[in-house]
């Protein structure tokens, strides 16, 4: 057995375990499972690379994206951290400006407190109001929408604080106002000892703006806690200013940092935050990721529809491609077969051919030394006219004449069937031939008692073709037409010259005659009628030979009337090449 | 008119036998020559009227035969003999000289017609 034939088996065992399928599940003819081991392997081999290149993309894409978004976040990050940090950074400097420049008579005068805040609100956005506490801790002057003048400072954090570092910028708080809002508060200082500490608050509405500003979408949420975690502008997801923010933050980081988590609520979100450098502020970035996956999920989409047409154009391909491929391998494989057939039937019958020759020769000396014997026997008794019973002995001689004569003639037949073999171009009278080849059938016809009628052209004109191959195809064409009839049928054989030169024989029986579709295939080797019994390949041989003789053969049959087998051949064979 | 003298060569004795006494009877001088070899020996001693050839002998053949007797004696005419169905043995030896073929078994009254008709040229 070789490989090309193992293979299909040992394919077939292993579906048969990797699918449990039934044991002789592929029980099927060496083509069908053939074209199936075909359409597994081409299948595999286009569809495996096709989805490993799906995976890959998959993840390739999926990360990508979350690359994208990283990086967009930090940016972003980056960006408005610096935009918070400019914003305090300037109101901080006016208000130390304010806080240096002016004298402490200026600034515990209220209108010329007025004044600075009117410019203050002029130039720079958010401040609410300003006021001067004395180095007690009391609001001595106050400019702004409420009435806060005489409250007092003196326990607040933020006052201890100034007092210590000089400046101070609060957390988000409520305070007395009862709306969110920072302080920042600065310390001038005095010679005397008697510090003031400017504050000035404002509004966090600011801080909004710049978030909104960023132009965020739904799925995105921006905002700043303070060290402890409490929000201090609104958070679209996480609550109201002055919440506490439910995610705890790890290490400080003044980078921005991206951390991929689920929240309290159950999505699954991208957090990037920063600590401000010289603030107690963090900024804080959330970007669902359902919403970022939007279009990942697109693709996705697009590359599945893509991989299932691809599957199904390939499944349809190699069905008609493994399809073809086997029906060509079995036509050549039945193209082969006949061949070998066809040569194993002229092999046979060189071999016969070639012991019939050798026989003919060997009886042949024998036959001769017969001929001459008896010769000299009917020579010795011509010369005794007066012997007893001599007529007798003439008789008797005369029959042995007569017998070599037969011996002769079978000798010849089989000479003439052992050159039937080679193609052989001589001068041939084709009435000759006819009657040659009734001879080798003549008993047959006898035994059947079936009538072989001759209307032979006495003047047709001699040919040049092959006698053996000829006496071939008339003994192919005669032997149809004997098993087509019954016992006691007719056979009618005529020959005459066509018009355009052509010699013409026909072969008419009145047996049982062939249906459209017989006639139409009666020349296709392996093509038999005869269930069982013939090889299919004597009318297509004389087909054959006919065609390389140059010539043409035509059937007509009538079903239960019988059939006409007409013969054309050329008075020469223009290539004469042949075999 | 003198005997014609005939040299018969052909290995199988027993149709030589035959045919020579046969041709006897018809008053002819017939030498036998067994083998292609015997053949050659014979006209180095004398030469027929006409040499009758089996063109099928074992040792030298009948073709070889032919060939040297045409080199020695062009003018002498030579009759060949082949199996039945063998034309073309046939050809060939005419187309080397010989004056015809006849196929075996032979017909007597052919093989005489031959002869004179050869002899007549």
């Amino acid at each position: 057995m070789t490989l090309y034939d193992k293979l299909p088996l040992l394919y077939e065992r292993f579906f048969e375990k990797f699918f449990f399928l039934p044991k002789g599940y592929f029980a099927a003819d060496r083509y069908v499972r053939l074209r199936r081991v075909m359409a597994m392997l081409m299948f595999l081999v286009t569809m495996l690379p096709l989805t490993i290149m799906l995976v890959i993309n998959y993840h390739q894409y999926q990360n990508t994206i979350k690359q994208e978004t990283v990086n967009q976040l930090v940016i972003l990050e980056n960006k408005t951290k610096h935009s918070f940090e400019l914003f305090l950074q300037e109101r901080l400097s006016a208000v130390k400006y304010i806080a240096h420049a002016y004298s402490s008579d200026d600034l515990t005068d209220e209108t010329t407190l007025k004044e600075i805040f009117f410019t203050m609100q002029e130039n720079f956005s958010g401040f609410v109001d300003i006021g001067v506490i004395s180095p007690e801790g009391k609001q001595i002057n106050y400019v702004g929408p409420y009435s806060l003048e005489g409250k007092d400072y003196s326990e607040t954090a933020s006052y201890r604080e100034v007092r210590v570092k000089g400046s101070h910028i609060s957390d988000v708080f409520m305070g007395y106002r009862g709306f969110p809002h920072l302080v920042i508060a600065v310390e001038k200082r005095i010679r005397s000892g008697e510090n003031l500490v400017l504050r000035a608050s404002i509004d966090i509405e600011t801080f909004n703006d710049i978030i909104a500003s960023l132009g965020l979408g739904p799925e995105e949420d921006a905002f700043l806690l303070n060290r402890k975690g409490v929000l201090q502008t609104p958070s679209k997801f996480y609550g109201q200013v002055l919440e506490d923010f439910p995610i705890e933050l790890p290490s400080k980081s003044f980078q921005p940092h991206v951390m991929e988590l689920t929240d309290s609520q159950g999505r699954d979100i991208f957090l990037s935050y920063v600590h401000f450098s010289n603030l107690e502020f963090v900024l804080v970035f959330v970007k669902l990721q359902s919403k970022i996956f939007q279009s990942w999920y697109a693709l996705k989409g697009q590359m599945i529809i893509i991989f299932a047409v691809g599957l199904v154009a390939i499944s349809l391909i190699i069905f008609h491609l493994t399809g073809m491929m086997v029906r060509r391998m079995k036509q050549a494989d039945e193209k082969r077969e006949a061949a070998i057939q066809e040569l194993e039937h002229s092999q046979k019958l060189s071999s016969i051919g070639q012991m019939a020759a050798g026989v003919a020769h060997e009886i042949n000396n024998p036959l001769a030394i017969i001929n001459e014997k008896t010769g000299l026997m009917m020579d010795l008794l011509q010369g005794k006219p007066d012997l007893a019973k001599r007529e007798k002995f003439e008789e008797l001689c005369a029959s042995i004449l007569r017998s070599v004569e037969r011996a002769r003639g079978i000798t010849y037949r089989l000479l003439g069937f052992a050159r039937r073999l080679e193609t052989n171009y001589e001068s041939l009278d084709v009435n000759e031939i006819i009657k040659d080849v009734i001879g080798f059938l003549e008993k047959e016809a006898q035994d059947r008692n079936i009538h072989i009628d001759l209307e032979l052209d006495p003047n047709l004109e001699k040919i040049s073709s092959d006698q053996g191959q000829l006496e071939q195809v008339f003994l192919n064409l005669l032997n149809n037409s004997m098993e087509a009839v019954q016992d006691g049928g007719d056979i009618v054989i005529r020959t005459w010259e066509e018009k355009d030169g052509r010699t013409v024989i026909s072969l008419s029986d009145n047996g049982c005659g062939m249906t459209k579709d017989a006639v139409r295939r009666i020349f296709e080797p392996f093509y038999t009628t005869k269930k069982g019994k013939g090889t299919g390949l004597g009318l297509s041989i004389t087909y054959g030979i006919v065609k390389k003789l140059g010539g043409d053969i035509k059937v007509e049959s009538q079903v239960g009337e019988g059939t006409t087998f007409t013969v054309y051949l050329p008075k020469k064979v223009l290539s004469e090449e042949g075999e | 008119m003198p005997e014609m003298k005939i040299l018969l060569v052909d290995d199988e004795e027993d149709f030589t036998q035959a045919l020579s006494e046969r041709l006897e009877l018809r008053d002819y001088a017939v030498t036998v020559a067994g083998s292609g070899e015997e053949c050659l020996e014979a006209l180095e001693t004398e030469v027929p009227d006409i040499v009758i050839l089996d063109l099928k002998m074992p040792g030298l053949g009948g073709i070889e035969v032919l060939k040297r007797i045409k080199s020695d004696h062009p003018d002498l005419p030579v009759l060949l003999l082949t199996g039945y169905g063998s034309t073309e043995e046939g050809i060939k030896g005419m187309q080397l000289g010989a004056a015809d073929y006849l196929m075996k078994p032979l017909n007597i009254e052919a093989l005489l017609g031959k002869i004179h008709q050869t002899m007549k040229q």
